[in-house]
C-alpha cells in the first residue's frame, strides 16, 4: 500500500470553476506533495473555500481536472478529516467534546453500534483529544469552549480516523492573537507525527510563516503557488490581483500585504463571528 | 401497607377500559415523544414539530369532515407539511419564516374545516387539546404501530442524524445524504406528533414533544443519557397526569403539561448550571 503512494497528494490541472457569472477559479496548475503544510490565502469570496469543496466532491470543476491520491475526488473520502469554518456553536449545546470526536469516526454508520464498538471508539477519541492537548476537555459541554479550545476539539474530530490530508477552513479566525502561532505549532506537530498533509485556509499569513512549506494565493481568479518567499512579494501579488500591491517586511520577518482591495491582515482582533461567510 | 393500597388503586384504574387504553397510548407516546424530541431540541426544529401538529390540526379537522378518522387526516396533513418544509428550506437554520408561513396557511385550513363541520365542537376542542381518555383500542393499535415504525427507523438512522444534527458540516463531508436524513427526520416528527396529538392535542405539543427532551438536555452530557432521561421525563408526566386525572375531575392535559413545566422551572433554576458564557471570545 505505502510504496505504491506517490509523493504527490493533489494535482490541479488548468482547473476552473464558475459561478453563474464569475470566475472563481482560472486555469489553476499546481500540486501538493505528501506532508507538505500548505497555507492558502486570498481576498474573501475568492474561492479558497471552494478548493475544499472541490476536493471533498462536493462540487465538480467546470473545467480542467483536479486529483486527490490519484484519483478524482469522491464525497466521504476516508482518506480526508476536514474542520469546517464556523462561527459559532449552540452556547446551550451541552454534549460533551469527547461525543463530537467520536461521530468523527463513526457518525457516517448506520445503526446505533454495539456496546464493544463504543467503548473501542471512545479510546480512539480520547487518544485524539489527547494528540492535540485536549483530553482535559473530553467530557466539557461543547457550548462552554472558548474559541481555541473549540477549534482543538475539531482538530480531534477530524484526526479520529488517521486522515492522511487535513483541509483546515480558518482554523485561526476565531483566535485570541496570541493563540494563533501556538495552534499552528499544534497543527504542525500533529500533522508532522502522522506524515499528514495540511491545507490550511487562513486571513493572515504572519502566524503560519514558521509552519509553512507553500503558499497557494487566489485572486481574481487567479491562483500564484509556491514557497511563500516566492509568492508574498511585491511583484508576484501585483501580478496575481492586476493592481499594484506591495508587501512589507518587517524586522522579525513579519509580512504586510498593503493595496490588496480587501486587506484581511490587521483586523483580525475585531473578528467577530458571522461576518464573513463562505465563499 | 401503602404498598398494597397503591396496587389495589392500579388494579381499580385497570378495570376501566378507558383507562386502560389511555395508559398504553400515553405510555408508547411518551416513549416516542422522548426520543423524538430529543433530535427535535439538538437540530433546534422544534418550532417545526409545532408547526406540523398544527398542519395536523387542518389534516384532522378535513378528516373529520369528511367522516373519516381523524388520525389519516393527522398522518397526511403532518408528512405533507413535514416533506413542504424540508423541501422549502434546506439548511436546519433560518427556516422561521418557511415554518411560519406554512403553519397560519394550516391553521386557518383548519379553521375553515371546522366551521365547514356542523357536529360537535368537542370534536375542535378535543383536536386542539387531546382527549386520552377518549382512546379506542383501535388507536391503541395505531399508536403500537406507528411508535414502532418510528423507533425502528430512528434506531437505523441514529448515528447519521446525530452527525448531521450537530456537526452538518462535516456529516457531509464524510459522505452523509444530509438533506435526505433531514426530510427523513422530518417524517418521523410528523408521524410522532400525529399519534402525540391524541394524548395532549395541538396545542400542547411542546410538552410532551420538547419540554422534556429540553430538560434533559439541560442534564445530559451524552444523547444516550439525554434520550433516556427525556423518555422518563414523558413517562412521568403521562402516568402521573392520568393517574391524578382518574381522582381529581381536571383534564389530563393539564397535568401533563403542568408537571413538565414544574420540573422545567426545577432544571433550570436548579439543575441548569450555566458556566458564564465564555464561548468564541478568548482562546
Amino acid at each position: 500500500m505505502m510504496n505504491s503512494e506517490r509523493a504527490e497528494v493533489i494535482r490541479a490541472k488548468n482547473l476552473s470553476v464558475r459561478y453563474s457569472d464569475a470566475a472563481i477559479w482560472h486555469g489553476a496548475n499546481f500540486t501538493v506533495n505528501k506532508g507538505e503544510f500548505v497555507a492558502i490565502l486570498g481576498p474573501n469570496g475568492a474561492g479558497k473555500t471552494t478548493l475544499f469543496r472541490l476536493l471533498l466532491g462536493l462540487m465538480t470543476p467546470t473545467e480542467g481536472s483536479l486529483e486527490i491520491f490519484g484519483e478524482k475526488p469522491r464525497r466521504g473520502n476516508p482518506r480526508i478529516g476536514y474542520v469546517p469554518q464556523r462561527h459559532t456553536i449552540d452556547g446551550e449545546l451541552r454534549i460533551e467534546a469527547l461525543e463530537l470526536v467520536r461521530l468523527g469516526l463513526s457518525g457516517n454508520r448506520f445503526g446505533i453500534g454495539s456496546w464493544s464498538t463504543k467503548r473501542r471508539e471512545k479510546e480512539r477519541a480520547m487518544d485524539a483529544l489527547r494528540s492535540v492537548a485536549a483530553e482535559n476537555l473530553a467530557h466539557a459541554p461543547l457550548g462552554v469552549l472558548s474559541g481555541g479550545e473549540l477549534q482543538r476539539v475539531f482538530l480531534a474530530e477530524a484526526l479520529v480516523s488517521d486522515p492522511e490530508i487535513l483541509l483546515l477552513d480558518e482554523p485561526l479566525s476565531n483566535l485570541d492573537i496570541r493563540y494563533e502561532t501556538s495552534m499552528v505549532r499544534l497543527i504542525h506537530d500533529v500533522a508532522e507525527s502522522r506524515n499528514a498533509t495540511v491545507l490550511l485556509i487562513a486571513h493572515n499569513v504572519n502566524p503560519l510563516l514558521s509552519a509553512l512549506d507553500s503558499v497557494i494565493y487566489l485572486a481574481n481568479g487567479n491562483v500564484a503557488v509556491g514557497s511563500p518567499r516566492d509568492v508574498m512579494t511585491s511583484k508576484s501579488l501585483t501580478d496575481l490581483y492586476g493592481a499594484p500591491i506591495e508587501v512589507l517586511r518587517d524586522s522579525r520577518g513579519r509580512l504586510a500585504v498593503i493595496g490588496a482591495e480587501d486587506s484581511p491582515h490587521h483586523h483580525h482582533a475585531e473578528d467577530t463571528p458571522g461576518h464573513h461567510h463562505h465563499e | 401497607m401503602s404498598n398494597l393500597i397503591v396496587i389495589s388503586q392500579i388494579e381499580i384504574i385497570w378495570q376501566y377500559d378507558f383507562m386502560r387504553h389511555a395508559l398504553e397510548a400515553g405510555t408508547i407516546v411518551a416513549i416516542v415523544a422522548g426520543v423524538v424530541g430529543y433530535f427535535v431540541v439538538i437540530r433546534r426544529s422544534s418550532f417545526a414539530a409545532h408547526a406540523l401538529s398544527h398542519a395536523g390540526f387542518a389534516g384532522a379537522a378535513g378528516a373529520v369532515l369528511l367522516g373519516l378518522s381523524p388520525i389519516i387526516g393527522l398522518l397526511a396533513f403532518t408528512m405533507g407539511g413535514g416533506l413542504l418544509m424540508a423541501a422549502l428550506g434546506k439548511k436546519a437554520e433560518g427556516r422561521d419564516v418557511q415554518v411560519g408561513t406554512v403553519l397560519s396557511f394550516m391553521l386557518g385550513l383548519g379553521v375553515l374545516f371546522i366551521s365547514l363541520y356542523k357536529g360537535y365542537a368537542t370534536e375542535a376542542y378535543s383536536l386542539l387539546f387531546g382527549e386520552i381518555l377518549g382512546i379506542s383500542q383501535n388507536s391503541v393499535i395505531i399508536t403500537l404501530v406507528a411508535g414502532i415504525v418510528i423507533l425502528i427507523a430512528l434506531a437505523i438512522i441514529y448515528r447519521p442524524l446525530l452527525f448531521s444534527s450537530l456537526d452538518e458540516d462535516v456529516a457531509e463531508a464524510k459522505g452523509l445524504p444530509v438533506y435526505t436524513i433531514g426530510i427523513i427526520f422530518m417524517l418521523l416528527i410528523a408521524i410522532a406528533t400525529s399519534i402525540a396529538v391524541q394524548i395532549v392535542g395541538v396545542l400542547l405539543i411542546f410538552a410532551l414533544m420538547v419540554t422534556p427532551a429540553a430538560i434533559a438536555e439541560r442534564l445530559a452530557r451524552t444523547p444516550a443519557q439525554g434520550i433516556t432521561i427525556s423518555i422518563a421525563i414523558a413517562l412521568l408526566a403521562t402516568w402521573s397526569g392520568l393517574i391524578l386525572a382518574f381522582y381529581i375531575p381536571y383534564p389530563v392535559s393539564f397535568f401533563i403539561t403542568s408537571i413538565v413545566f414544574v420540573l422545567y422551572g426545577a432544571t433550570r433554576l436548579f439543575g441548569g448550571r450555566r458556566p458564564a458564557a465564555r464561548r468564541n471570545g478568548a482562546g
